[in-house]
């Protein structure tokens, strides 16, 4: 009984169309994004087990690999409470030039990440308007892994703020006052009632800005110094073997970089896929 | 627990949404705030809970002030229209809410927690139910679990606003009867807010009908409906027909014809106190009015349709050509009515035009 075994594809439906979107979906997928991540497993696949294995072990790889990825769950995480501070000031409270404020918020979208790099290592340079308040207090930023939290939060920040925005515009007031009239306090409220409602569209803001922070390459690159071992980060170690022309070391870093990125944004889906269902929405 | 409402004035950006309002609700009573949309009777509500504050006035939860009390102190049990439950959290977890946030000094122990939150259950009717999530019930089991919700915190006042306004009828009349059991049993002072009159009427003890940020009268549901105070309740409340008079030395003209004419068997009618003379607005229920033949009756009229209702016939009545008149008739009465026929009211009110 095949109409059996098939019954999703086969019911008739007021949105017709099944067959001939889920092909042009895979398609269109396959052009931009899985043969250009085939292609560039198959050149890591072309380099021999033992020789990956070198080039993946290079301490200077290595400690690329872990700023990379530290720096990024570093401003991640620091966007996740302040992009939710934000989205909640724009969201709760109206004040004059609510909407001019709303519009900064894109800016890092927008502007050329170079330009922002350098903006950054303008102001955070020792001779800088914020470097010369820092570096007196024992604080270095330009040219130090710090740094390069400091323009990953700056390029990830809307992807916070602008996923939790809206969820906290649907959020009825109701539910906070019914919390409020059985005695919980505002921290309570909170902690107990709004965030868990807000959680779902953090986390995607959290995977989102993560993503974006990791294949930061423009305005990482000023404000890092690109100290080998210390400031340099996984682009950049790639862009530098391959104008060394050595494409294998280069394929390998990428690979590197693929694997343990779709590790994360798994992991962060799986984690989110179980609070919708602890929210009630899968149910 | 008596609460009473002193010159209560609430101003929203500067309209004012409650004017002057004063107001006395007896312990254990069961009132309802009564009124067309706009007309604050939710402002009221809000106000009694401490969810907003008053431009001026204040409310007093027996002897004590509450009026700055914060929502937190006042130990209320609040039930919103569209339920405002903890989707995140089970039905046990959600009842439990209220004494989880306590501190440390009144919290009861989880054991006790649980414990409580399915007593309560068992309460609202809903027994097993604890691990539900609010997704998984209906609209009229998730009402309920915000009662049992708002009673776990055992308040000093229950506060209900248009409760069953998002349920479909039917469930809409099982819970209202409910609810009057509930309330019977558990004695609560309760206070809930509703436009639909027939809930109002038949669920409280006292009635307080509001437009426009004033409370019109406070009664019970015989006293708003047989005696309403202001013209405005007389055809806010039950189905009412409307005639303009001229009011003369205390009696009532229709159309140059005194209303009380000779042979006319003893009408009931109430003209409000002191009324001056002049214009004056003659109420007429559809049920205060027998048709008789064409030239008896105080009315005169021309029949301009017949509709048959659930359990009634009712007749239209063109008067001096200008004004209808709606009268119920019994479903069973099978006289043909055509043309002229005279209307006799049995029960009537005038009020100062």
């Amino acid at each position: 009984m095949p109409a059996a075994v098939l019954p999703r594809l086969k019911q008739q439906s007021v949105v017709p169309g099944f067959g001939p979107a889920l092909g042009f979906t895979l398609f269109y997928l396959s052009i931009v994004v899985l043969i250009p991540l085939g292609a560039l497993a198959l050149r890591a696949a072309g380099l021999g087990w033992s020789d990956f294995w070198q080039l993946a072990t290079d301490p200077r790889t290595l400690a690329a690999l872990r700023l990379s990825f530290l720096a990024s769950l570093g401003a991640a995480s620091i966007n996740v409470v302040f992009g939710l501070l934000l989205a909640w000031v724009l969201v709760r409270y109206d004040f004059p030039g609510r909407r001019l404020v709303d519009a900064v918020i894109d800016l890092p979208f927008a502007l050329p990440t170079a330009v922002a790099g350098i903006a950054l290592t303008s102001l955070y340079a020792p001779n800088g308007w914020v470097g010369q308040v820092l570096t007196p207090l024992g604080f270095k930023v330009a040219y130090t892994p710090l740094g390069v939290i400091v323009a990953l939060t700056f390029v990830s920040l809307p992807f916070v703020v602008r996923t939790v925005q809206p969820v906290l515009q649907d959020l009825d007031r109701d539910v906070e006052e019914a919390a409020a009239t059985l005695g919980a306090t505002r921290r309570h409220t909170f902690l107990r009632v709004v965030l868990p409602a807000l959680l779902p569209a953090l986390l995607t803001g959290y995977a989102l800005a993560l993503a974006r922070a990791v294949g930061e390459y423009g305005s990482v690159i000023f404000i890092a110094g690109n100290i080998p071992y210390v400031s340099e980060i996984a682009p950049l170690l790639i862009v530098i073997r391959l104008e060394e022309f050595n494409y294998a070391a280069a394929t390998a870093v990428a690979a590197l970089m693929l694997g343990v990125s779709f590790t994360m944004l798994l992991i962060i889906n799986l984690i989110q896929a179980w609070s919708r269902r602890r929210f009630g929405h899968g149910a | 627990m008596q609460i009473s409402v002193r010159g209560l004035r609430k101003e929203f950006d500067r309209y004012p949404a409650l004017h002057d309002v004063s107001l006395d609700i007896r312990s254990g009573e069961l009132i309802a705030l009564l009124g067309p949309s706009g007309s604050g009777k939710t402002t009221l509500l809000r106000l009694i809970a401490g969810l907003e504050f008053p431009t001026s006035g204040s409310i007093f939860f027996g002897s004590e002030d509450a009026s700055r009390k914060s929502v937190q102190d006042r130990n209320v049990g609040f039930v919103f229209q569209h339920y405002a439950l903890f989707k995140h959290m089970t039905v046990a977890d959600n009842i439990g809410f209220g004494l989880k946030v306590r501190d440390r000094r009144t919290r009861p122990s989880a054991q006790e927690i649980r414990r409580r939150a399915s007593d309560l259950l068992d309460l609202v009717q809903l027994p097993g139910l604890d691990n539900r999530y609010p997704s998984q019930l209906s609209g009229g089991q998730r009402q309920r679990v915000a009662l049992a919700r708002a009673l776990a915190i055992e308040p000093q006042v229950l506060l209900l606003d248009e409760p069953f306004g998002a349920l479909d009828a039917k469930v809409r009349k099982e819970l209202r009867r409910w609810l009057r059991e509930l309330h019977d049993r558990t004695g609560h002072t309760t206070v809930f807010v509703t436009h639909d009159q027939e809930e109002a009427l038949e669920l409280s003890d006292r009635v307080v009908v509001m437009s426009q940020g004033r409370i019109e009268q406070v009664g019970t549901p015989d006293e708003i409906y047989d005696r309403p105070a202001t013209p405005f309740v007389f055809s806010f409340i039950g189905d009412s027909n409307e005639l303009p008079v001229t009011i003369q030395d205390g009696s009532i003209l229709l159309h140059e014809r005194p209303l009380e004419i000779a042979g006319n068997a003893a009408p009931k009618g109430i003209l409000s106190k002191g009324a001056p003379d002049g214009a004056g607005r003659l109420f007429l229920r559809p049920h205060d009015l027998d048709v008789v033949d064409a030239g008896e009756g105080a009315i005169a009229g021309v029949v301009s349709g017949v509709r048959r209702t659930a359990g009634a016939r009712m007749l239209e009545v063109e008067v001096a050509g200008r004004d209808r008149l709606e009268i119920e008739l019994p479903a069973d009465d099978q006289r043909s009515f055509v043309g002229h026929v005279g209307l006799r009211p049995r029960k009537w009110q005038v009020f100062p035009a």
